[in-house]
């Protein structure tokens, strides 16, 4: 290692004034300046990427960083890697980030990876460098308006099995107090239906008036676009703020955290304003008028989904639904709130594990259910759509099955207030 | 080297066939289409071609409904130029129908080489590029794994054999190519690139006049009626063990001591 050489000037003179004295001291730049900075100056360019440049290697991303404890990733190991000339364009680093925002929370120099993920990601779509299951996901959300595949044409079939009326806004043909925007696992995927058919029968409960897009609803496409694919995420937007337009109502309230983002960030630049809230906001406003007529003597413990957390600032509500089922012990992890951990499925990697499992030693979602079980609690409570299906296969892959269970909030409650008899909780 | 790709849109079967089982006839207008998954193998093959040498690539649909949206995304692919063939067609068109307006454009044209999907599954016999090369009286391969360009007008092509074997083969062009698989799997287009094509390219539209020759007196279509079911054996494993004995002693597949 070449020793830095102090320079001394003994007359210095800046715009014709004299500033002479012990502080013209400098050191003579080290090799460490020297470096080719090509490759990181071609990923600063990008716009949206321009802050990963800002990066002094403090280390404190890498200390938070979910993706880190499970594999050898960090926002700062992103940059010193770029650095050193390995582009993140051709490194399986952009995307393994799930967009979970704790790096951003610490960094004293706003690195801000939110930013730059869907921006560096977009190009590597662009230059056909994506995982190749993450495009399937694509194709089938332009398809078919959701990232699994399924049928447009039954993205309310889960209604039916709801019990009560879930009016369809296009039969409805009148003004609704609530839009609920139902999402696509909440419409899709078994267990997703099950907590909306446990949500349906809370607003049936309560007096609600609301109704659905049915048909008419595609996917909300935060997590597309955050996983790279803005183009997509504008189609969907576009589409969903015309069909959202043709109907009154007071307020959307939306099942999944990010369709909460989107329609809080980023619908409004794309002219889709309307007052949102996420269930759990709705639901603890109006826990006075909940009749609870049976508790769950269980120890409980409530993953903060990433979107609805650090990224928007609840962090109460859902824990409001909590504490308030009779019987609950509501316990905390570690791991929570501002620091909770992630469940692996943000910014695109619902979509990318097969991609996912080369880098790391376990999946972030069995990383957490460990630690939900190493503090005793018997059931895991969610509320963000991506979790259940996430957790509950981390579940049975760590061997925690018949140890824990993995609960959406609106099945829990709609338990409590008698009307989930199906819930099993055992 | 000019490379023709022919694309079509086939019933998409994440959506159910729409039956009128009275009539025995398939309801098009209520179904939704997608581009055969083929075709896409067809036209990345033809688009790794053009990244090797230099060949220009022309994707061609007829336009049995909306073919827009494919021709522009082949475009976004990749496809130097696009071309919609119009006139009074619609979804129910039979494949030999389409052979014949696809050949009829294609033999105006100075192309080199055709390739298409070996198969669709409205076509599961493989007829498209085997008509298509009839009608133009031009050679035909067909579940083709890899186009290459060969010295002069050669082209080498590989093809797969049952049992795991590859024929590795010659041909003079011009020439008709069903391809089975592109060597890569098909590239992505991003949606916005879909989309500034659509705004900034048209596709050429060229009229055709309704296909003569013979057409399917009657067609009928009817649900598959299942011919029996599994039975599920049930109760502890004692009795699952009986049941199991006596099934296979009905069989008369026990031997007896």
């Amino acid at each position: 290692m070449q020793k830095a050489k102090a320079i001394e000037l003994e007359i210095a003179v800046v715009d014709g004034v004299e500033l002479n004295g012990t502080w013209n001291r400098m050191f003579e730049p080290r090799v460490i300046s020297e470096y080719d900075l090509s490759v990181l100056e071609e990923i600063t360019n990008i716009p949206g990427a321009e802050s990963l440049g800002y990066c002094y290697q403090c280390g404190k991303c890498t200390a938070v960083c979910p993706v880190d404890s499970v594999g050898d990733y960090s926002p700062r190991k992103i940059f010193r890697r770029t650095q050193l000339g390995i582009s993140l364009l051709d490194s399986p680093d952009l995307w393994l980030c799930t967009t979970c925002r704790n790096c951003l929370r610490v960094c004293p120099k706003e690195v801000n990876m939110i930013d730059i993920m869907p921006a560096v990601r977009e190009q590597a779509v662009l230059e056909g460098k994506a995982p190749a299951e993450l495009l399937t996901a694509f194709e089938n959300t332009a398809r078919y308006g959701n990232p699994i595949g399924e049928s447009a044409r039954k993205r309310a079939d889960w209604t039916k099995t709801a019990g009560v009326p879930v009016p369809v806004m296009s039969q409805k043909k009148a003004p609704v107090d609530v839009l609920w925007f139902v999402e696509c696992y909440p419409a899709y995927h078994p267990r997703g239906k099950e907590a909306s058919a446990a949500l349906a029968r809370i607003f049936a409960a309560l007096g609600v008036d609301f109704g659905i897009l049915g048909t008419e609803e595609k996917c909300a496409g935060d997590s597309q676009r955050m996983a790279g694919e803005r183009g997509l995420f504008e189609m969907l937007a576009e589409h969903n703020i015309k069909m959202l337009s043709k109907y009154r109502f007071n307020e959307i309230v939306v099942t999944d955290p990010h369709a909460y983002n989107a329609f809080l960030h980023e619908y409004p630049k794309l002219g889709g304003e309307w007052p949102v809230r996420h269930y759990t906001q709705f639901l603890a406003e109006k826990l006075a008028g909940v009749n609870f007529v049976k508790g769950i003597k269980k120890r409980i413990t409530f993953h903060d989904p990433c979107y609805l957390g650090r990224h928007n600032g609840e962090y109460e509500a859902p824990r409001s639904l909590l504490r308030a089922l009779p019987d609950v012990e509501l316990v905390e992890m570690g791991h929570c709130k501002q620091t909770s951990y992630c469940c692996g499925g943000g910014g695109g990697g619902m979509w990318l594990d097969g991609f996912t499992r080369d880098y790391a030693s376990e999946r972030l979602s069995e990383r957490r259910v460990k630690e939900a079980v190493e503090y005793g609690a018997e059931i895991l409570a969610v509320s963000c759509p991506y979790e259940v299906p996430r957790f509950e296969d981390a579940v049975k892959s760590t061997g925690h099955d018949g140890q824990i269970q993995v609960m959406d909030i609106a099945e829990l409650m709609a338990y409590c207030m008698g009307l989930n008899e199906g819930l099993a909780i055992s | 080297m000019r490379v023709a790709v022919l694309l079509k849109a086939v019933p998409d079967l994440v959506e159910e066939l729409v039956l009128d089982e009275e009539s025995g006839s398939l309801q098009y207008d209520e179904m939704s289409y997608v581009p055969s998954e083929w075709d896409d193998q067809a036209l990345e093959e033809a688009l790794i071609l053009k990244e090797e040498s230099g060949a220009q690539v022309t994707a061609i649909a007829v336009s049995t409904g909306d073919v827009d949206t494919m021709l522009f995304t082949a475009l976004a692919k990749g496809a130097d130029h696009v071309v919609k063939i119009t006139g009074d067609f619609d979804a129910s068109m039979s494949n030999w129908q389409q052979a014949r307006v696809l050949s009829d454009y294609v033999r105006e044209q100075d192309f080199d080489m055709v390739l298409s999907g070996v198969q669709a599954i409205d076509d599961v016999d493989g007829q498209i590029p085997g008509l298509v090369a009839g009608f133009l009286n031009w050679p035909h391969a067909s579940v083709v794994t890899e186009v290459r360009m060969g010295g002069d007008s050669k082209v080498l092509l590989r093809q797969e054999y049952s049992g795991g074997l590859v024929a590795e083969i010659e041909v003079e062009s011009p020439v008709v190519i069903g391809v089975q698989a592109a060597r890569k799997p098909p590239r992505y287009a991003s949606v916005a690139k879909v989309r500034q094509v659509a705004k900034s390219v048209a596709i050429e539209e060229v009229s055709a006049g309704a296909p003569a020759g013979p057409a399917f007196a009657d067609i009928q279509f009817v649900r598959p009626v299942a011919a029996g079911r599994a039975e599920m054996i049930e109760g502890d494993v004692d009795a699952v063990a009986d049941r199991i004995v006596q099934i296979l002693a009905d069989h008369n597949l026990l031997r007896r001591a």
